[in-house]
């Protein structure tokens, strides 16, 4: 019996001998760190404008330098890739994947928990599975950074944190082991079974005493007297972290009027606020640019239903227009597909109203920016983490193939996708 | 004064029906310059699409193809102009097939419970489809019997109804095998197992198979014939292949299941989703079964579709299977529709055979060949006209003409709502008076 990954590789290369062919010596090149030189016939870098003929030359996992074939001379020993278009790796700036497994089984679905509405002290990091097969997935199309972590559907679900897709235990592939608070305002933020929240104004209400409640845990932990000290809250620390903006809320928001409510908290207690998901946001405009609050919006194919209903494939463009900071998102899926890829996503805003580096931006550097980890990933930069996206073709067209995905300067996939 | 509003409404929409109801102007209609797919043949650069009372009347390059003098002619040139879509599978217009009292319900008719004012209609000619099989849904062994829709300017289901020579409505018949018909606690009337699921059914074919001999037996004497039962009248409708069945099926081993199923009952059968279709593609072959496919972006999701590919259409179609797609809406976007074809020829699909997928191979899944699903002269003039190649996630759909008649213009402001969304894209009521006021126009035109 052959696995499920022989069949398919098998029946792939009976029918796409060409597409294979490169596979084939690759995977036992894949695990090591050698100096590598990716050549791209156009190479966008996102660091500037995009070199024809570049280079990009990797060392000890890290970009060495990027430049026309020109003016970089490729060292004898480096091992050259070529590809028709090279991006850095993508960055999907919000996605549940790793804690959300593909089986959408009751133990493979930890980026919820029930219990309580509020739990800001669970960590991403002890539920994240690098070895789920969808981090695999997103991978083969050249997404290099997730963004994960607890998911929508309470009021405060946990924390997220941000990783690199290598397969593998969580400690490899952390870049930040918690990087926000996810909140959900609206209908994902309700509770059920009379618990509350039990409306919108309910929600407010709860963020706000949580909030109050920890000036006053910080303000005791300050003391100067140890014995005037409480004891210590998991729970209340993590909203600590959120009042002094070490941590940003995250919050899920999709009505107009919600993203309102969220806006004014964010005020009152001068909060760093990141809106998700955003279905309405098009709408109040001119609110959450003078908020100066970023936006990662849905999916450009999220369904239009309920609290959605009156999203916009164009709301990325109106609102990169209205000169809000934004990124593109797989965010979370409940059923078929389990999980989205965010390329696709942004192609289709590219379709939609953004331009073409626009669209790349929302992925790539202006992700980076947003997570606040523009120092290491999103661009190709002598410096910065070499991750990078093999093309060939246009990354957005359905019909190009991602040729190789580059993570930390190794070669993590070299299939076709 | 509000009564003689509201009949004078009443009356305007009655005249708007029976407008829409005869389709087509008397003028014909020269579409020019564009590249024309026809499908049944090669592409045609700086082609020309001649259409008359709903029908097309010709296709072919310039220098072939003789325009009336008193055509109105309208140019195409930097456009795409393809067949309108099939979409073999949908749940466009909220319906609902068979409720929770049992697992079996051929009596069920989707019919009976079709919104044709819900969004979801507009989406889908806003994504290029004009013809649509809508099912009721996949937790039933059986849930009820499907319903063939063009989308046309309506105001009521009967304005979407297909029909045959005899005025037969068209449909087939929804089954599933798998997880979604078993229930955990299998206390009551749905299935536990896998082979459970089987069982039932065949028992209910087996009781049709009766039926059906005791009315043939009667050979029309009424004292002799059986009681009337609209189930198994369904059924037998089913057993003589006057009703194809649409089967759920996503996993190897439970197509295979299916394809027993419709050798044992001779029915003829389209396996739907088929997501481990790429597994038993020669088998699916051999049996002459078709293949309806739903591309979604990821594996997973539930336990059926842990194996999804890409390459599933590619697989299928190479073996020799008649493959076609599916939007399953809401489950992929009907406006999105055209991402199947694409994302299969980035798999390997040949273009070519990817959109003959998407309109002929669908529409003799629906036995709508002569009518739909080609550009040529004689069949129904439902097509659309695309900004650029269909499969580029760059191109738009500009424009869906159904039986002549134009249902979606990208240039419409209400219509591009539909098309990319935003304010006010979530209730439709108040558009609708707008589409009667066009259904009008269209008329008169």
């Amino acid at each position: 019996m052959m696995s499920f990954h022989e069949h398919v590789a098998s029946c792939v290369r009976r029918c796409l001998p060409c597409l294979f062919a490169l596979s084939i010596f690759t995977l036992a090149a894949a695990n090591v760190s050698a100096q590598l030189a990716v050549r791209g016939e156009t190479v966008y870098t996102m660091a500037g404008p995009m070199i024809r003929d570049g280079v990009v030359l990797v060392r000890d996992g890290k970009i060495e330098r990027v430049g026309p074939a020109s003016s970089v001379q490729i060292p004898a020993s480096y091992r050259t890739i070529n590809a028709r278009v090279v991006t850095p790796g993508l960055i999907d700036a919000h996605s549940v994947i790793g804690l959300a497994g593909y089986l959408n089984q009751p133990h493979d679905q930890m980026q919820l928990e029930r219990s309580t509405s509020i739990q800001p002290e669970l960590r991403a990091v002890d539920a994240y599975n690098g070895r789920e097969r969808l981090i695999e997935w997103v991978r083969g199309f050249g997404v290099t950074t997730l963004h994960t972590g607890h998911g929508p559907g309470s009021l405060i679900s946990g924390q997220t944190m941000i990783v690199k897709t290598i397969t593998g235990e969580v400690e490899q592939a952390l870049v930040v082991p918690a990087a926000m608070i996810a909140a959900s305002v609206g209908d994902a933020g309700l509770a059920t079974g009379g618990r509350a929240p039990g409306t919108y104004a309910k929600e407010i209400a709860m963020l706000r005493a949580e909030l109050i409640k920890a000036q006053e845990y910080d303000r005791k932990q300050q003391s100067a007297k140890e014995d005037q000290r409480g004891a210590r809250e998991l729970r209340t620390e993590a909203f600590v972290r959120v009042l002094k903006g070490e941590l940003p809320l995250l919050v899920t928001v999709q009505r107009a009027h919600n993203i309102i409510s969220v806006l004014r908290l964010a005020k009152e207690f001068n909060l760093r606020v990141i809106l998700d998901g955003a279905a309405e946001a098009y709408m109040v405009t001119d609110q959450i640019k003078a908020a100066g609050v970023p936006v990662i919006i849905h999916p450009t194919m999220t369904r239009a239903a309920g609290e959605t209903e009156n999203l916009s494939m164009e709301t990325a463009a109106t609102l990169r227009k209205a000169g809000i900071a934004i990124a593109l998102q797989s965010g979370f899926e409940a059923y078929v597909p389990k999980t989205r890829v965010v390329l696709f996503e942004a192609a289709l805003a590219a379709s939609n109203g953004l331009s073409f580096d626009q669209a790349l931006s929302s992925i790539t550097i202006d992700a980076a920016r947003l997570l606040g980890i523009n120092n290491r990933v999103g661009s190709l930069e002598a410096g910065k983490d070499a991750d990078l996206a093999l093309y060939d073709g246009d990354p957005f067209e359905y019909t190009t193939h991602c040729t190789g995905t580059i993570i930390n300067g190794r070669v993590v996939s070299e299939e076709t996708h | 004064m509000k009564s003689i509003l509201v009949q004078a409404f009443a009356l305007f929409l009655l005249l708007c029906a029976t407008f829409s109801q005869s389709p087509g102007q008397e003028r014909a209609r020269a579409f020019t310059g564009a590249t024309v797919i026809p499908i049944n043949g090669p592409v045609i650069q700086d082609g020309v699409l001649i259409i008359r009372r709903g029908k097309i009347t010709a296709v072919g390059a310039r220098a072939s193809v003789q325009i009336p003098a008193d055509a109105e002619v309208i140019d195409a040139s930097g456009k795409v102009i393809m067949p309108g879509l099939v979409d073999t599978h949908s749940h466009i217009g909220g319906g609902s097939g068979g409720d929770n009292s049992a697992p079996i319900q051929p009596d069920v008719r989707i019919l009976d419970s079709i919104n044709v004012r819900d969004n979801s209609l507009k989406r889908a000619r806003a994504g290029g489809i004009t013809t649509v099989n809508v099912m009721p849904g996949s937790s039933h062994l059986l849930s009820g019997q499907t319903l063939y829709l063009k989308l046309r300017l309506g105001q009521t289901i009967d304005d979407f109804l297909i029909r045959d020579a005899e005025g037969r409505i068209l449909g087939g018949m929804k089954m599933a095998n798998g997880t979604n018909p078993l229930r955990a606690e299998a206390t009551g009337p749905f299935p536990g197992t896998r082979a459970k699921s089987a069982a039932l059914l065949r028992e209910q074919l087996v009781k049709a198979q009766d039926y059906r001999d005791k009315i043939s037996r009667a050979k029309g004497d009424q004292t002799k014939m059986p009681a009337r039962d609209l189930a198994l009248e369904a059924l037998v409708e089913v057993l003589e292949r006057r009703r194809a069945v649409h089967f759920h099926t996503h996993r190897h081993d439970d197509i295979l299941t299916a394809l027993r199923l419709a050798k044992e009952f001779g029915f003829r059968i389209i396996l739907h989703h088929v997501t481990e279709g790429w597994k038993v593609a020669n088998e699916i072959a051999l049996a002459r079964a078709s293949a309806s496919i739903t591309v979604v972006d990821a594996p997973g999701g539930k336990l059926e579709s842990v194996d999804v590919s890409f390459g599933n259409g590619m697989m299928l179609d190479r073996a020799g299977v008649l493959t076609g797609f599916n939007t399953d809406d809401y489950i992929t976007d009907s406006r999105l529709f055209l991402r199947a074809a694409a994302l299969s020829v980035r798999a390997g699909m040949s273009r070519e055979r990817a959109l003959f997928a998407m309109t002929q191979a669908g529409a003799q899944m629906l036995d709508l060949q002569d009518r739909v699903g080609t550009l040529e002269a004689g069949k129904d003039a439902d097509f659309i006209i695309l900004s650029g190649d269909p499969l580029s996630v760059y191109t738009h759909v500009l424009e869906t003409f159904v039986e002549g008649v134009r249902v979606f213009d990208r240039a419409n402001p209400n219509d591009r709502l539909y098309a990319v969304g935003g304010s006010g894209a979530g209730s439709g009521q108040m558009l609708h008076i707008d589409e009667i006021e066009r259904s009008e126009e269209e008329a008169g035109q």
